[in-house]
Parts: C-alpha cells; sequence; structure tokens
C-alpha cells in the first residue's frame, strides 16, 4: 500500500465551480499529500487598475469577485482616501457600511448552502439560496444590481438611500431574523451534520498565525481578529456589534461562526437605518478634484477575510502601482493542514470550508425555441426585463416572501 | 417459452418495470422539487432522459482499460434488475407462484446491478470511478448481512416458507407482518437497506457529485449510462415493491392494485424523504450504521418474532 493514487479535483469538477486544481494524493481514502495549481482566471487586474482612471478602477475592483463585490471597492477607497486625506461624511459611512454587511449576509448564505451541497444535502443547499434572495432584491432596490453594486466612488457613494426605501429594508431584516432561526437551528440541531463536520479539517490557533490565515477561517479557530474591528473604518465604530469567535477550529466551528455573523450583520444595519433616518438625506459625497502624490493602504473585511489594498499615485489621473490582496490567498495555503490525514469526504468539505472566492457570476445566453423558432429570450430582452424589475421593486420595496 | 419471453420483455418484465419505475423517479424528483421550492420536472422528463442518451448522445470510450467489460456492465445490470424484478412481481401480481427458494435467488440478483456498477467502474481505469467503486464495495458489505437478516427474519416470521408466494399468502390469511412490533422494526431496517441499495443520500458516497463527480458513472455516456439509468429506474421500482410483497401484505386479489400503488408510492415517499432531509454520511459511518444498529434491530426483531410477537 506504499504507491499513491492521484485524485484529482479539478480544474472542472463540481466541487469548485471556478478552474483550481487540487491533486489529492491518496492511499486508499486517505489523503496523503495534497498539491494545487491556480492562476487559470488570471486577468492581470494589477496591470489593468494602471491604465484605467480612479472612478473606473472602482469597476474594475468591482469584478475582482462575483460574491464579494463590494469588499474591493471598500478597500480600494479606502486607501485612495488616505491618500488624499479626507473624512468621508457620516451619512457615506453608514450607507457604505449596509451596502457591506448586506453583502456579507448574502455571501455567508450563499456558503452554507453551497457546504450543504458539497455535503449531499441539496434541500440546505436550495432552502439557503431561497433566503438569500430578498437580500438581493435590497441590493436591486437600493443600487440597481443584484451584484456588483457600483456604489463606491472616491469620497463617497454614488447613490442615496432615501427614507423612503428605509422600512423596506428594516422589513427585510425582520423576515431575514426568522429564516436565519430556521436555518441555524436546521444545521446547528442536525445530528447527522454533526457527525459530517465536528472534528474535521481541523486548524488550530498556531495553524491560523502560521500561514496567516483571515477572516471567519481564522476566527474559528480561536484567532480573534476583525479589520472591522481592529482597524476601524466607515460606520463600524459608530455602532455596537462584536466579533464572533469560537473554538474548536474545525469545519462546524466555520459553518457557526458564519451563521452567527449574519445575526450580527443584521444588527449593524438596523442600527445603521437608525442613524440613518435622523440625518438629512443627499449629503453622500465630498467633491474631491485630484489625488495627490502619496502612499495609501486600505483594508477592509470581506466576508472571507481581509481585502488589502495598496495604491501609488504619482499625482495622475490613474495609480502608478495598485496591489490587491484577496483574502482567500492566505486562507487556500492552509488546505496543507487541513486537508492531510483525512478522508476525501473529509479534505473535499475542508477544501471548501475556507470558502475559496468563486469568481464566475456568468450571464444567460439568448435562447431560441427550435420547434417555433420562437426567440425565448435574448439579452436586450433580458436586460429590459431586469430594468422593469428593478425600477418595480424602486416603487414598491423589496422584502417580499 | 413464448410466455417466459413475454413475461421478461414486456408484462411485468422490462417494459413494464422501466415504464413503472421512470414514473416512480418522476414521483422522487417532483417531490424533491418541491420540498426545495423548485417546481419540478414535467411527467416525462424521466423519459427524455432516457431517450437522450440513448438515441442523441454519442458514446465515450475511456482511453485505458478494458473496452467490452465497460460496456458489458450496464447491460448486465439491467439484466440483473429485470431478472429480480419477474421473481417479485410474478407471486406479487399473482401471474406464477414462483418456486421453494426463489426469495434467495431474488437476493442475489438485486446485487447484481452493484457489482456490474462496480465492475464498469474499475473497467473505465478512472481514479475517481475507482474510489466511487471501492465505496460501492464496502457499502454491499454493510447492509447485505442487514438485508439478508431481515430476509431470515420474514421466514421465521412467515414458518419456514422459502417462497415469496407462500410469504404473500402467509399475511393474506393471516395479518400483514408490519402489523407487529417486529414487522415495524424489519421496515425501518428494510428502508434503510433499500436506501442503500439505490445510492440515494444519506449513502449516496459511491457516486458522491461534489466529491468524486459521480464516481462509479463518471466514465459513461451515451446509450451506456441510459442503460445504467434504466437499472436505476427498474431497481426504484422493484425494491419498494420487494418490500411490499414480505412485510406489507402484497396485493390482495381483485381490484387492490390501488392499494398496492399507494403503498409502493408510500415507501417511494419514505425513501425521497430521507434523502431530502439529510446529507451525505462517510463510508466508515453508513458501515458502523448497518453493521451495529442495523443489524442489532434486526436480531431484536429476530428475537420478538421468535416470542411471537
Amino acid at each position: 500500500m506504499s504507491r499513491k493514487t492521484l485524485i484529482p479535483i479539478g480544474p472542472y469538477h463540481p466541487l469548485q465551480e471556478e478552474p483550481e486544481l487540487f491533486k489529492l494524493y491518496c492511499d486508499g481514502e486517505i489523503v496523503m499529500d495534497i498539491k494545487w495549481e491556480t492562476g487559470y482566471n488570471h486577468r492581470g487586474i494589477e496591470k489593468l487598475s494602471e491604465s484605467k482612471s480612479y472612478d473606473q478602477v472602482f469597476f474594475l475592483v468591482e469584478r475582482i469577485c462575483g460574491i464579494c463585490s463590494t469588499s474591493h471597492p471598500f478597500a480600494f477607497a479606502n486607501a485612495v482616501e488616505e491618500i488624499v486625506g479626507v473624512e468621508i461624511t457620516d451619512r457615506t459611512k453608514y450607507i457604505r457600511s449596509i451596502i457591506g454587511e448586506l453583502e456579507r449576509i448574502h455571501s455567508h448564505l450563499l456558503w452554507v448552502g453551497l457546504a450543504g451541497h458539497f455535503l449531499g444535502y441539496n434541500t440546505l443547499f436550495m432552502w439557503a439560496w431561497k433566503y438569500r434572495e430578498p437580500v438581493l432584491d435590497l441590493f436591486e432596490m437600493i443600487t440597481g444590481n443584484r451584484n456588483s453594486y457600483a456604489m463606491f466612488k472616491v469620497g463617497g457613494v454614488r447613490r442615496d438611500i432615501e427614507n423612503s426605501k428605509i422600512p423596506a429594508i428594516r422589513k427585510v431584516m425582520a423576515v431575514m431574523r426568522k429564516k436565519l432561526d430556521l436555518l441555524t437551528g436546521a444545521v446547528m440541531d442536525d445530528p447527522v451534520i454533526h457527525a459530517r463536520t465536528k472534528g474535521v479539517g481541523i486548524l488550530t490557533r498556531q495553524d491560523i498565525l502560521d500561514y496567516g490565515a483571515v477572516g471567519p477561517t481564522a476566527r474559528a479557530s480561536g484567532v480573534d481578529i476583525d479589520v472591522r474591528r481592529d482597524d476601524p473604518y466607515a460606520a463600524y465604530p459608530l455602532v455596537n456589534w462584536k466579533v464572533i469567535t469560537a473554538q474548536a477550529g474545525d469545519v462546524f466551528a466555520k459553518v457557526e461562526v458564519r451563521l452567527l455573523e449574519m445575526y450580527e450583520s443584521a444588527s449593524i444595519i438596523e442600527q445603521c437605518i437608525d442613524a440613518l433616518e435622523k440625518m438629512k438625506e443627499g449629503d453622500i459625497a465630498l467633491k474631491i478634484n485630484e489625488i495627490p502624490q502619496g502612499i495609501g493602504t486600505g483594508r477592509a473585511e470581506a466576508p472571507r477575510g481581509e481585502v488589502f489594498h495598496f495604491v501609488v499615485s504619482d499625482g495622475s489621473n490613474s495609480p502608478a502601482r495598485h496591489k490587491i490582496r484577496a483574502p482567500s490567498y492566505t486562507n487556500i495555503a492552509t488546505f496543507k493542514k487541513s486537508c492531510i490525514g483525512q478522508t476525501i469526504a473529509d479534505a473535499t468539505i475542508s477544501l471548501a470550508a475556507v470558502d475559496p472566492c468563486y469568481c464566475c457570476t456568468e450571464r444567460m445566453a439568448a435562447a431560441y425555441d427550435n420547434s417555433s423558432g420562437k426567440k425565448i429570450l435574448n439579452a436586450s430582452e433580458l436586460i429590459e426585463l431586469s430594468m422593469k424589475r428593478t425600477s418595480e421593486l424602486r416603487k414598491s420595496g423589496a422584502g417580499h416572501e | 417459452m413464448a410466455v417466459y419471453l413475454l413475461w421478461f420483455f414486456i408484462f411485468p418484465g422490462l417494459l413494464f418495470m422501466a415504464v413503472a419505475g421512470a414514473f416512480l423517479s418522476w414521483f422522487d424528483r417532483k417531490i424533491t422539487a418541491r420540498v426545495q421550492f423548485r417546481k419540478g420536472p414535467p411527467l416525462l422528463q424521466p423519459f427524455y432522459d432516457f431517450f437522450k442518451l440513448l438515441l442523441v448522445k454519442e458514446t465515450i470510450m475511456p482511453k485505458s482499460g478494458s473496452g467490452f467489460v465497460f460496456l458489458l456492465a450496464p447491460l448486465l445490470a439491467v439484466f440483473g434488475a429485470t431478472m429480480a424484478g419477474l421473481f417479485i412481481l410474478l407471486p406479487l401480481f399473482n401471474i406464477e407462484t414462483g418456486f421453494r427458494g426463489d426469495i434467495i435467488v431474488i437476493f442475489y440478483l438485486l446485487t447484481l446491478p452493484s457489482f456490474s456498477y462496480i465492475i464498469g467502474s474499475l473497467a473505465s481505469g478512472n481514479p475517481l470511478a475507482a474510489v466511487g467503486a471501492s465505496r460501492e464495495m464496502k457499502l454491499i458489505i454493510s447492509y447485505e448481512l442487514t438485508f439478508l437478516l431481515i430476509m431470515a427474519a420474514v421466514i421465521m416470521k412467515s414458518g419456514q416458507k422459502f417462497d415469496l408466494d407462500s410469504i404473500i399468502a402467509a399475511q393474506q390469511s393471516g395479518t400483514p407482518f408490519i402489523g407487529s412490533i417486529s414487522g415495524v422494526l424489519l421496515f425501518i431496517a428494510g428502508v434503510f437497506c433499500i436506501q442503500a441499495k439505490l445510492a440515494l443520500v444519506p449513502f449516496d458516497m459511491p457516486e458522491a457529485e461534489a466529491e468524486l463527480a459521480s464516481g462509479i458513472y463518471i466514465e459513461y455516456s451515451g446509450p451506456p449510462y441510459a442503460m445504467i439509468k434504466l437499472a436505476k429506474y427498474i431497481m426504484l421500482f422493484i425494491l419498494p415493491a420487494f418490500l411490499v410483497a414480505l412485510l406489507m401484505n402484497g396485493m390482495n386479489p381483485g381490484i387492490n392494485i390501488v392499494w398496492l400503488i399507494l403503498k409502493i408510492l408510500g415507501v417511494v415517499l419514505l425513501l425521497t424523504l430521507i434523502r431530502n432531509t439529510n446529507p451525505r454520511v462517510k463510508i466508515k459511518q453508513a458501515a458502523r450504521f448497518f453493521l451495529v444498529w442495523m443489524n442489532l434491530l434486526v436480531v431484536i426483531a429476530i428475537v420478538l418474532i421468535a416470542l411471537g410477537l
């Protein structure tokens, strides 16, 4: 039994929707060694960024990740505002935090669903994604888009959250808490889920510190780090919330941390909209005419962990250097610790547990009915349909069942 | 001779079982969709799936491995499932009585599809299929003893009757076996065995989509995969029918066919609900579940039967 079998996970595999290749060297069902290859998705964003103006870079970095699409603009805005040396208005801070936390809820729900799918629990997958819909509706109502919200710019945000929209947000949050209770109950009390996730893929506190892992992956191992608290930005110092940690470091602890974080996010959003209601509408952007020479660093807590942006400005209208570090970059390295010695079944859920970032939000193509030749829907009709729906949502408000 | 061919190919053989199984497969998918807030497929979807694979899709052969065995395995699976189905359905529909000891033959024939999947997947030379095959083997070792014990218990309960027809007759002249405590225990163990035999969640680790990308079936495409689908449809019909025959009275003469259909639908509904409310367990956990807990359950049932309960 000394020969090791290579079990490939990727580049195209149902576990990782994104092209990544994990090579599991197995002895029977036990994973003896793991190697991975990434880079299938390299798009040269840092270089692209140097050829775009500061306003355009926001749209570019938003497309690094389809799921946490606000965390990158968030960090970039923090970096550029550090160069300019301005303090954004309070209303902007609250709006930015609302967007950031809504995104955390939808991202964590998405992950819970996917984790269920990886465990073969497709009902959990469908339920979690259904509960995620109202959040996306809310995004569509506030920003006009379900993903890639295009909300941020230097010194402010592009759209206000008017007082007329606040009741809808409040309603969705109330509904959300009930759904979260249901989901948390279903996951935390299921003995089979316990059997599948407890004691699986354990990362100790020391492993986290050695590999520099961030976000829920670190917090599930008892490492109490969160950029929102440690390096305060936006409205996070202005509201009450706490950093969720767990001690066990296994997959179950990661599930637990993410589920409980969603409650904190809901609470942050509720406090932010309470504050927004008391303010004057429209004070959402500072006028910034030029970016001076300088160096800026921006950090933001994405749903997967710390996002870091480093920007060098030479005084022109585009960054001279733009360095980005996404959380998955450090988190993926922990696989060496969490997967070796596990069975294949445990290794796959351990791979998924750090929530490696999938950057693949795809669009539908035009479809024709073969028998009648009738056009079912083409791109422009889809866009028209989506615009119609957005305008309806803006009028009626989100939050339907 | 002609009547045997009719039985094998038309009724209650291949054609009937395939149609009934495809309907049950639709029923399973529709219930699943409803549980998951989806709309679900149209009634004819299993047929579309089958005929698309059979007539439209091409067969892609794996480069390594044995092509002959690879292609033979799905046919073997269909053959095994159909033969087992014949021995179950002929007594169940009161067409033919069968012979003494046919329950043992049914037991062996029912394992044939699982074994042919193992042979076929190993013949494909794919590492993921090999892992799937090894899991399927472990799964068979786990649940077969329980399945055998259930049949032994039923034979005991029916008063040493070794053929399905007499077992059904024993229930129809007395009470259905499920009407007693031991019968209920046997039913629970039986449902889990069927779940494992059909490789449904929580016992779907041989195919485990997110881990092995359909594991044992990974290299199959086109008509051979259509045959595997056909075998699965048939198994989805005959295994619940077998349980109904063993424990739930079979079918009384007359118009009781409606009752029979409801009983089979009930068992399939139970399987569907189990598969939709559980994550997949690990192979080790499945082995422990069957070898310790389910066997214990059936042994308790046997003791109860010996005590006359």
